[in-house]
């Protein structure tokens, strides 16, 4: 029997659904298909079987840049020492009204 | 291994205990045992091999459904079969699994899929058990699974277990529907609950005493009750269930226990699980042949739709180069 690993001839997209009008569009998943026209329509029949979307947006998996986990402190770091970027950094009396 | 990659390894696989211990979720790009890699991807492809062949015993009825109503319900309970699959193809891609492999290793025998897809729907009763008892036992196992510790699978498992419910509601409405109707109607009730009874108590898997892996995957967050705690609570759902039916369930020894507060059944024939899990059931042979040929079939379309879009590309790049030259020109 043949043990070497087959390979899908579509390539992956990762589909990103908006539920509604109003908020941002989220990761759902991924499907294959052999081009982005493609990827739109299987992203309704799979993603969107139950009114889950008005708008759908469809990204080829190999376009995207992602950061990575093993430079995950390193990266993040310039926001972690920056506690006045926080409203709560600031200390104001309890009887001023409205801050 | 040097000393220097020795720790780097210990303190990543620190983390990765770290986070299953504080019941937080490894996401896909995160260090992880091999193991655990190995264990997901056999987990999830196994599962969404079970959601495709599960098409195929109620796809049969498809065109001999009763009525318009009772067929666009099965049409859209099969095609959600479908979109589940995809759903945990899609999870056990994002550890490096590669779909045309998974479904390559199915048809060759090299992966598994559930034993109760091994027996086959002798009448349209058998539509309405499956919805019942099969997708009852089914979503008694995927509930605990929306807090899998592998987040895309957790996050598959969500949506699954939500459309779940349409399936076990449209089955039993289908037996209620058939229990009113004629006396034959309501023996092919009996009898459909009669042959799916006891391999649904199989879907939970061999007792905890003889399922070594049950540790490890608990202590990994990949399971989150044992095979016996699951099949207890699905009697102790489905019996009521039955009897507002109309129905027996087939097993003398069924009786509620008030010391335990649970039902107390007979024991499983683990002998026909082993020999239907060995490739043995009545039906196994013809649905892997049956999903084998339609991947085969599907060849053409799946070349056609590539060559289509290689020279779409192809086009698009030789107007977007015309149009640099035109620019440069101007």
């Amino acid at each position: 029997m043949d043990d070497a690993p087959v390979r899908s001839e579509w390539p992956l997209y990762e589909v990103f659904l908006r539920g509604k009008r109003g908020l941002n569009h989220v990761h759902v998943g991924s499907l294959h298909a052999a081009d982005p026209q493609m990827a739109l329509h299987h992203a309704r029949d799979l993603y969107t079987r139950r009114n889950e979307g008005v708008s759908i947006w469809v990204v080829a998996a190999a376009d995207i840049t992602a950061s990575s986990p093993d430079e995950k402190d390193p990266f993040f770091a310039p926001s972690g020492d920056k506690v006045y970027r926080h409203p709560t950094f600031y200390e104001i009396p309890d009887d001023v009204p409205h801050m | 291994m040097t000393a220097l990659a020795d720790g780097r390894a210990g303190e990543l696989e620190a983390h990765f205990d770290e986070t299953i211990a504080r019941d937080r979720r490894i996401e896909p790009r995160d260090w992880m045992p091999d193991h655990y890699r190995a264990t997901m991807i056999r987990q999830i492809a196994q599962h969404a091999h079970s959601e495709i062949i599960g098409m195929q015993p109620e796809g049969n009825w498809i065109t001999r459904a009763p009525s318009l109503r009772r067929k666009a319900v099965l049409i859209a309970k099969v095609q959600d079969e479908a979109g589940h699959g995809m759903y945990l193809y899609s999870a056990a891609e994002t550890l490096g699994a590669d779909r045309a492999d998974l479904t390559a290793k199915l048809v060759s025998g090299r992966q598994k899929y559930s034993s109760i897809f091994n027996y086959p729907t002798l009448t349209y009763a058998d539509v309405g058990v499956i919805g019942w008892l099969v997708d009852g036992a089914a979503i008694c196992n995927q509930v605990p699974l929306c807090r899998s510790s592998y987040g895309p699978y957790a996050r598959a498992m969500v949506r699954i277990c939500k459309e779940e419910s349409f399936h076990q509601r449209q089955g039993y409405e289908l037996l209620m529907t058939m229990m009113r109707g004629s006396e034959a109607q309501r023996a092919m009730v009996q009898d459909a609950t009669n042959r799916f009874w006891w391999p649904s108590l199989m879907m939970f898997g061999p007792p905890d005493d003889q399922s070594p892996n049950t540790a490890q995957s608990m202590a990994w967050g990949i399971k989150r009750h044992t095979n016996d705690e699951l099949r207890q609570r699905f009697v102790d759902m489905t019996v009521p269930q039955a009897g507002k039916l109309g129905v027996t369930l087939p097993d003398p020894d069924l009786t509620w226990n008030s010391e335990r507060g649970h039902y107390d059944f007979g024991a499983v024939d683990w002998a026909e699980f082993t020999a239907v899990l060995k490739g043995n059931g009545p039906c196994n042979a013809q649905r892997v042949a049956q999903r084998k040929a339609a991947h085969d079939d599907g060849a053409w379309v799946r070349e056609a739709a590539a060559a289509r879009a290689a020279k779409q590309a192809a086009r698009d790049r030789a107007a977007r180069e015309q149009d640099t030259r035109e620019q440069d020109t101007a």
